[in-house]
């Protein structure tokens, strides 16, 4: 592989190290701030309107809030008593969104200068073409069957920080920095009304505000299954080695 | 201060706005929300002069069709005279009780400040003035969005009325509820911004604020206040103690 040829060429490159550092301590912020603020509210819709008097996609047993709704009887807004309603919230509902929302969006910038950043460094240097972006016969359904009987042979072998990657690290990491994590940025700006006031192209290719919510949650769970994997392959391949990697470079 | 002629004001009111964008990039300190030394409110305030100097101040929300219209619950302080739910203030409570009971026929609402010519707007005035109507989603911080159907006066045309100086900056709004809030020039003369009477073809219901509510379309929810009864333009910029959002420990601006 041409990466492993070049002396050298091991390791993490700088910028890489310097952009993981800043998104993944950024991702950690959003997370727990991101929970907190889903704590307020923990139902999912799809389209432009979802609230209370609307029923759900789906609720997330989380926190005080699941299923505590207290109001008073509906009343309908027009004569047809089938049509949209109204109703008071008599119970005020857990809420720590003051400092979670700020919180959110001060770890917000953090993260979209840490992505674009490493998007442009990526692209630049021909690292998302070489190093990430899986070959043609790479995707062969023998190559992706070895990778994953590899990936579940324990114990398993300590490996080298950094690229070479094999067919599941790029898939995997190609996904999350291509695909999920500009999605997270793109369907958070889709819930900002003075963003969507000026791109409402947003809310047409997510199909609402709150699909967006929803689908912005959708990555928020694949990201954490992705963190926790990741965690678990550094801990199974010499996790001091991986963090030194990650730290200096080899 | 004698009445200026309503075009003179306008012209003021222009002026005001292109001027509070140098205001804003010089980060000149009594036009800015106060940090206390949070980072939080560091962050806030990025964000704010992030969307300032990146999107256009002129934008107008999504408008939708009547068919669009949701379910929108009342949220908050549904009565300021109930001092079971909500905020509440026994006095101006009771006030509120006693203008609901006639009607809001004694209702008015004070326009003062840095304007040239301090107004009180009954609610016959204000149905009289020009008006706007507008099917726009509510963003709420909690996360659940509702689209609603408002009538009201654009704020721009109350604030001309009363002749806000050339020097205004904010638009500070104070509750029955004892909630106050304010907004920087961009959005108080924006086109969207409304002080609303009507909500679906409806008088205003009292959960939803009657009889008056604020619209700042292009901020989140709770920055549209309910139950208003003052109207106080400044200068500078004013935090309103433990009534206003930052010492409450809130974000001040909030498009996003």
């Amino acid at each position: 592989m041409e990466a492993e040829a070049k002396p050298g060429s091991r390791g993490h490159r700088l910028w890489v190290r310097l952009t993981h550092w800043l998104i993944s301590g950024a991702v950690l912020v959003l997370i727990y701030s991101g929970v907190t603020i889903l704590m307020a509210h923990p139902r999912f819709y799809w389209g432009d309107a979802g609230n209370d008097l609307i029923k759900p996609l789906f609720e997330v047993p989380l926190g005080p809030n699941y299923h505590n709704i207290g109001f008073s009887p509906e009343t309908p807004f027009f004569a047809s008593p089938d049509g949209p309603v109204t109703a008071n919230l008599l119970v005020a509902p857990w809420n720590q969104n003051s400092w979670a929302r700020s919180l959110h969006f001060l770890a917000a910038w953090c993260f979209v200068t840490g992505l674009f950043a490493y998007l442009g460094f990526a692209f630049a240097t021909g690292h998302a073409r070489r190093i990430l972006c899986p070959r043609r016969d790479e995707l062969g359904r023998r190559n992706l069957w070895e990778d994953v009987r590899a990936h579940l042979r324990l114990p398993m072998p300590a490996a080298e920080p950094g690229p070479p990657y094999t067919i599941l690290q790029k898939l995997a990491y190609t996904l999350v920095v291509f695909v999920a994590l500009p999605l997270m940025f793109l369907t958070g700006l889709t819930m900002s009304p003075a963003i969507t006031a000026n791109y409402p192209i947003l809310i047409a290719i997510f199909g609402g505000a709150q699909s967006a919510r929803t689908i912005h949650f959708f990555v928020f769970v694949f990201l954490a299954i992705f963190l926790l994997i990741h965690l678990v392959m550094i801990l199974l391949t010499g996790p001091l080695r991986q963090l030194r990697g990650m730290f200096l470079g080899k | 201060m004698t009445d200026e002629p309503a075009g003179l004001s306008r012209r003021a009111l222009i002026g005001g706005l292109a001027s509070s964008g140098g205001l804003i990039l010089s980060g000149c300190s009594d036009q800015q929300p106060p940090t206390y030394g949070s980072i939080l409110r560091m962050g806030d305030n990025l964000t704010y002069n992030a969307q300032r100097f990146l999107l256009s101040r002129s934008a107008l929300v999504t408008e939708y069709d009547r068919s669009q219209i949701s379910s929108m619950p009342a949220i908050g302080t549904i009565d300021p005279s109930r001092p079971d739910v909500g905020l509440h203030d026994p006095q101006a409570g009771a006030a509120y009780a006693a203008l609901r009971h006639g009607d809001f026929a004694d209702w008015r609402l004070k326009v003062e400040g840095s304007v040239t010519n301090p107004k009180s707007f009954s609610l016959a005035e204000l149905r009289r003035m020009q008006s706007r109507t507008q099917i726009t989603r509510h963003t709420c911080e909690q996360g659940w969005t509702a689209i609603a159907e408002w009538t009201g006066v654009p704020l721009r045309a109350v604030l001309a009325a009363a002749g806000a100086r050339p020097s205004a900056r904010f638009v500070q709004f104070h509750t029955f509820d004892l909630m106050a809030d304010g907004i920087d020039m961009v959005d108080a003369l924006h086109p969207q911004t409304i002080l609303a009477y009507g909500m679906n073809g409806r008088e205003l219901p009292i959960g939803h604020g009657a009889p008056l509510r604020l619209r700042v379309e292009r901020q989140i929810g709770f920055k549209s206040l309910k139950f208003l009864r003052r109207i106080v333009v400044t200068d500078k910029f004013d935090d309103l103690g433990r009534s206003g959002p930052i010492l409450n420990g809130w974000a001040w601006y909030n498009g996003i």
